[in-house]
Formats: structure tokens, sequence, C-alpha cells
């Protein structure tokens, strides 16, 4: 199969700073990819490596088919969205957006139908003869967004695009760049550090750190099966709850004694003997009250803290002597002292060996 | 509310009546900080105003007058003929033009020395930051050492350079010195404002597809007249006020406006002619003094400007 953007062995360093090694990832024509990571963990790098403004130490970069690895970037096929917006200060919306098109010496009307062409999809067109500077956030982003538009490339790779936003554009924006993928089907990469914006527009996550690519799935495999400590600790907010403890057999022993029966749990391969693991329950994954019935393990439990988030409740608990944090319907009156039997849903927690960290 | 909050809140008014905080608190004009602040100010004006009082006084009045002593006076019956002989008649050496051939020499130096050093200083600046290549860094602190060295110290050198390059003593030889001793300040200059204009700017132009000369000129140079109008006054006078490279590069027909004050103050013959020489210095400063005047916002917008980042 034809590859849209493929990266193959790839590696950057920064003097002896290795930023990327031997990184491959292969991405399918029109997929929309999120490198996804904290700062500093090599996906902006990445990027810039795709993008052709860094130069690689190692590796190839495939676009298309082609080899690009030598090649400049207007010769890539790309058009890049950066968090800054970018625009060039002195020049109206119109000449930001044909500035490439010009450089390139494409003839007036050509220019003309392309910027007419974006300006309409973005829905930018009253903004035509504006600067820069009277846009505001969101315009601003749209124009660049458009400057990438008009350069009718195969591939987008956008460089946290939304975070200099706030939260309601934010939210308004990432709907809009969904539906532009949906409408232009281009190959899209994506960079970002906020997981909303990950797991709401990505086909597949690449979830970074260190500049290894530490898992690449759809959304829902990220969230539910995550392959690592590092990835089931990043994904989800609040955070997924991690019991220390021990596994044998079908039973996870906590460090304070508790006895879990893990029978229920899907092993990636059940290990043998006695394993020193992280048990990883999400605050949705323990129930309270009836719905705890029938769950492999119940517990009675004190709320210690209650937060309230309108449409649903976060509540803060002891289980096996560790602070755990669960999600409820904001309908259940909670009130701090509460006693409560709360259950786990074992079958869709994640097990972790507590040495290589890796899923069990 | 309890009894301190209120005493805390409020002043004793004039009338002796507790008046209740609200709205701006009042500041007094006459507070011992700001009484400091004014003297210093006012002292250090005079000090630095009161040469500047006795050169302009003394170059209306006669010589008479002058000989009489009082050189803080005012002149009894103010008369331009000392300006108007240091600009036309005064002798400089053998030539009796005043200072008007050099004041056109000044200009013929300076306007190109300005352009070219900046113009080279601007494009230096821009691809250190932005076109990093092979031991950039290691040119760019070469060039930053070469502002520390003392130019007495190159004098001789550069003499038999341009003398080899057959072009001592003519205008194109002050001008190539000039724009290579601006070199090393003008490009820490430019370099530090170009770093701090956005990146993803430039990124952005080469995705665009862009070149060297293309984003130069139409993405960087226009977002940097804060900087040019810098560049732009230390040049201006720091060519104007040149005199050294000036006396030496020149050669005697193309002499700058100092080199040809410095002849008529400093010459031997006759009797010093306080009131012209007073009038010579005056307009020589007159560029420089313009300058700063007209640009003196931009000047200190584009110091703050350039000085950001390193």
């Amino acid at each position: 199969m034809q590859h849209s953007v493929s990266i193959k062995d790839l590696s950057l360093n920064f003097g002896n700073v290795k930023v990327l090694e031997h990184l491959n990832l292969d991405i399918a024509q029109g997929e929309f990819i999120v490198l996804l990571g904290p700062s500093g963990c090599g996906k902006s790098t990445l990027l810039n490596c795709i993008a052709g403004l860094l130069e690689v130490s190692d590796g190839q970069i495939f676009i298309g088919g082609k080899n690009v690895t030598w090649l400049e970037p207007k010769d890539r096929g790309i058009g890049m969205v950066f968090q800054s917006y970018a625009l060039y200060p002195q020049m109206s919306v119109e000449r930001n957006l044909s500035f490439g098109l010009r450089v390139s010496g494409m003839p007036k009307d050509e220019i003309a139908r392309r910027v007419a062409r974006a300006a309409e999809i973005l829905q930018i067109q009253p903004l035509l003869n504006r600067k820069p500077a009277n846009l505001s956030g969101g315009q601003r982003q749209r124009v660049a967004i458009g400057r990438a538009l008009v350069r009718d490339v195969d591939v987008f790779l956008f460089d946290e695009p939304l975070s200099n936003l706030d939260a309601k554009l934010r939210s308004d924006l990432r709907v809009e760049i969904k539906r532009l993928h949906q409408r232009l089907k281009n190959t899209m990469i994506y960079v970002t550090h906020d997981q909303i914006e990950a797991l709401t527009l990505a086909d597949r996550i690449a979830i970074m750190k260190n500049g290894v690519i530490q898992q690449l799935a759809d959304p829902h495999t990220i969230y539910n099966k995550p392959t690592n400590l590092y990835v089931a600790g990043f994904i989800g907010s609040p955070s997924m709850n991690f019991i220390n403890g021990a596994v044998d057999g079908g039973t996870f022993t906590a460090a304070d004694g508790t006895k879990i029966p893990v029978g229920a749990y899907d092993f990636v391969a059940s290990p043998a003997g006695s394993l020193k693991a992280v048990l990883g329950v999400r605050p949705e994954h323990i129930l309270l009250g009836d719905a705890a019935q029938g769950m492999p393990f119940i517990t009675a439990a004190e709320i210690e803290i209650v937060e309230p988030m309108g449409s649903e409740t976060l509540a803060w608990t002891k289980v096996a002597g560790v602070p755990v944090t669960f999600r409820c319907s904001s309908d259940i009156p909670l009130a701090v002292g509460d006693k409560v039997n709360v259950g786990f849903d074992i079958a869709r927690g994640s097990l972790f060996n507590a040495e290589t960290e890796n899923r069990l | 509310m309890s009894q301190t909050a209120t005493m805390a809140g409020s002043a004793p008014a004039t009338s002796g009546e507790v008046v209740e905080a609200r709205g701006p608190r009042p500041k007094p004009f006459f507070t011992p900080r700001k009484i400091v602040i004014y003297s210093v100010l006012f002292f250090f004006s005079l000090y630095y105003l009161f040469p500047l009082y006795v050169m302009v006084v003394t170059s209306l009045k006669t010589m008479p007058e002058i000989r009489f002593g009082n050189i803080f006076a005012l002149p009894q019956a103010p008369n331009f003929d000392a300006w108007v002989k240091a600009w036309s008649s005064a002798c400089t050496g053998l030539n009796c033009q005043g200072l008007s051939p050099g004041f056109w020499n000044s200009v013929k130096i300076t306007i190109p020395s300005t352009i070219v050093s900046i113009f080279i200083a601007a494009v230096n600046g821009y691809a250190l930051i932005n076109w990093r290549f092979k031991g950039s860094e290691i040119f760019f602190a070469i060039l930053i050492f070469g502002s520390f060295i003392p130019y007495q110290v190159m004098l001789y050198p550069l003499v038999m350079i341009t003398r080899e390059m057959k072009i001592f003593g003519t205008l194109q030889a002050v001008i190539l010195i000039h724009t290579v001793f601006g070199m090393p300040i003008l490009t820490l200059l430019f370099r530090n404002y170009f770093a701090s204009l956005p990146q993803e700017l430039f990124k952005a132009a080469r995705v665009d597809g862009a070149g060297f000369w293309r984003i130069f000129f139409e993405i960087m140079l226009p977002m940097s007249l804060p900087i040019f109008v810098v560049a732009l006054i230390l040049q201006i006078t720091g060519i104007w006020n040149d005199f050294l490279f000036g006396v030496v590069f020149a050669g005697t027909q193309n002499a700058p406006m100092t080199v040809q004050l410095n002849n008529i103050v400093n010459s031997a013959q006759g009797t010093p002619e306080y009131n012209v020489n007073m009038a010579a210095t005056v307009l020589t400063g007159l560029v420089p003094l313009a300058v700063y005047f007209i640009s003196g916002k931009w000047f200190v917008r584009g110091i703050a400007a350039g000085a950001v980042k390193g």
C-alpha cells in the first residue's frame, strides 16, 4: 500500500543530545495523525523534520512515495500551520494567502481563484483586505490555515495550532479543523500537548516521550488499552488510578495486603508465578452503590473530597491505602465522610509490569 | 468593620476631621523624593547646557567684547558675522573658504558609509540568526571581538591595505574604513533584533518557498524599521563626528568637517578668533544634534527592541 508520509529510521541530534532516535512512522493517505506528548518530547522537532525546516542526522522521509529527505520545504508538497500563526504582519490577509503562490510565479488569475476558494472554505472573505494586527486570534489562525490551503498540497502539518487560543475558541476551531479534514481528505499531521485535541481529532495518535513513539494506535485503543504505564498516566483527565502490588495468577495483591481478583482481566500474556505489578483503573471504571454490584472487586470506602463538575462529580477516597478518584453522576448526592461501596470494573482496567512498565 | 481597619483606610484631613479613603490616593507634589530627583535633574542639565550656552553666546559677540573677559555675559549687540565667516571665509590651512567644503565632504562620506554599512550589517545579522551555517557562532564571536580592538592598532595596516588597493587618500578609502569599523556593533544590533522576531515567521516563509533575499526584503526588512533608525543614528553621528579616519584616509581635498574645524581652531597664524571658532564648532555639531532631536523617541524604542534577546 502506498503511504502518504513515511518516516524511516529517522534520527536527529543537536550536538550530543539525541532528540529523535531511529523513529519509524507510516501514515496512510488521508489519515489524521496526532503527535502527542509533553513539551520537549520531540514531537515538534519531528514535524519540522517532515517539513524540511530541520536537517535530519540520519534516516529518510518519503512524502507521496517520493524521497524528500534532501528537498527544500517548498518542494515537499506540504503546508504548515504554526502555533504563533506566523502571519506576515505587513501584508494584508489576501497577500498573506498569496505570498507562496506569488513566490512560485503562478499566473495571477490562478492565484485569485485559489485565494477565493480558501477564503470561501474558511469563511474569511470579509477579512481579505485587513492586516493581521486587526484580526482576532481565531481569525488569524484561520488565515494561517488558509495559507496552507492555497498551496493545494497533499499533506498538512499543524504545529500546536490552537495552543494560543482561549478555551472556547479552541473547541470551536477544533471542530472546524475536523470538518476541514472531512471535506478535503488530505493527510494531516497534527502536533499537540492537549490530549482532548488528540482524542477528538485523530484517526491515530502517536504518543511520544524522549523522542520515541510509545504507542501508535487509534484513540479508543490508546485510552482503553494503553501499552505502558507512561501512556496510561498521560492520557485521561483526571488520570488513571494506580495501585502498586503484585499479581499472581488471578489475584492482585496490593501493597497493603488487599486482595483484588483480576480473573476478568484480559492479559496480553499471562505472567507465570508472582510478579510485581501496577493495577490501573480509570475514574469512570470505579462504580458506586448499586452499579458496583456484580463487579469483581467491591470495597467500602469513605469519601474524602467531592468536586462537582456540573455534568458529573469527581470524588476522592482511599482504596487499599492509596488515594483513588472516581467519577459519578452529579445526581448522586455525595458528602465528605459518606461511607459508600465502590466496585472496580477490572475487565476494563490495566495491569502493568512494575519493572518494565509494559502492559501485562 | 473593626476600629483598626477604619484607621488604616483613613487619613486626617486639613480641617482635622477624618476623610475616608476613596478613589485615587492623593499624590502631593512636594515630597522629599521628588525634590531630590528634580534638583539632581536640574543640576545636571545646567552642567551639560552651560558649555553650549557659552559657545553660542561667544559666537554672537565681537572680538573686542570677548577680550573684555565676561564669558558668561550676554552679547551687547548680537551679530552673525562670525557664523558667516566660519561657514564661508575662515582659513583652514591655506584655503580660506570656511567650513562649507568640509560640510559637503562630510556629507559625501557619511551618506554612502551609512547606507553601505547598515545594509551589509543587516544582511549579516539576518544570516547569522536565520541561516546558521557551520561556524556561524565562531564567526560572530570574532566579529564582536573586533569591536574591542583599539582603532590605533589597526591604523597602519589599514593604511598599507588601502595603499595597495590604490584608494588611499580618496573618498572610497574612508567609506570602506567606516563600513568595516561599523560592522561589529551594527551586526550585533541587527542580529539581536532579528533574534527577537518570531522564528516561525521565517519558517513559514520558507515553507512558502521564499529564498534568502526574498525573505530578507519582503518579510524581515518591513519589520525592522525601529532597528534601522537606531543604526542610522549611530552611523550618522559616529561617522560625522569621526576625526581620525577622516584625517588619515580621506586625503586633504576630501577632509571632513571635523578635520577642517580642527584646522580653523588650531591655526597658528594670527590671533585666535574665538567667536569664529565657537560658531564653527556649533555648525559642525549641528547635524548630530538635529539627528538626535528628530529621532530621539525612535532611538530609545529601537535600542530597547534590539536589546531583548542575545
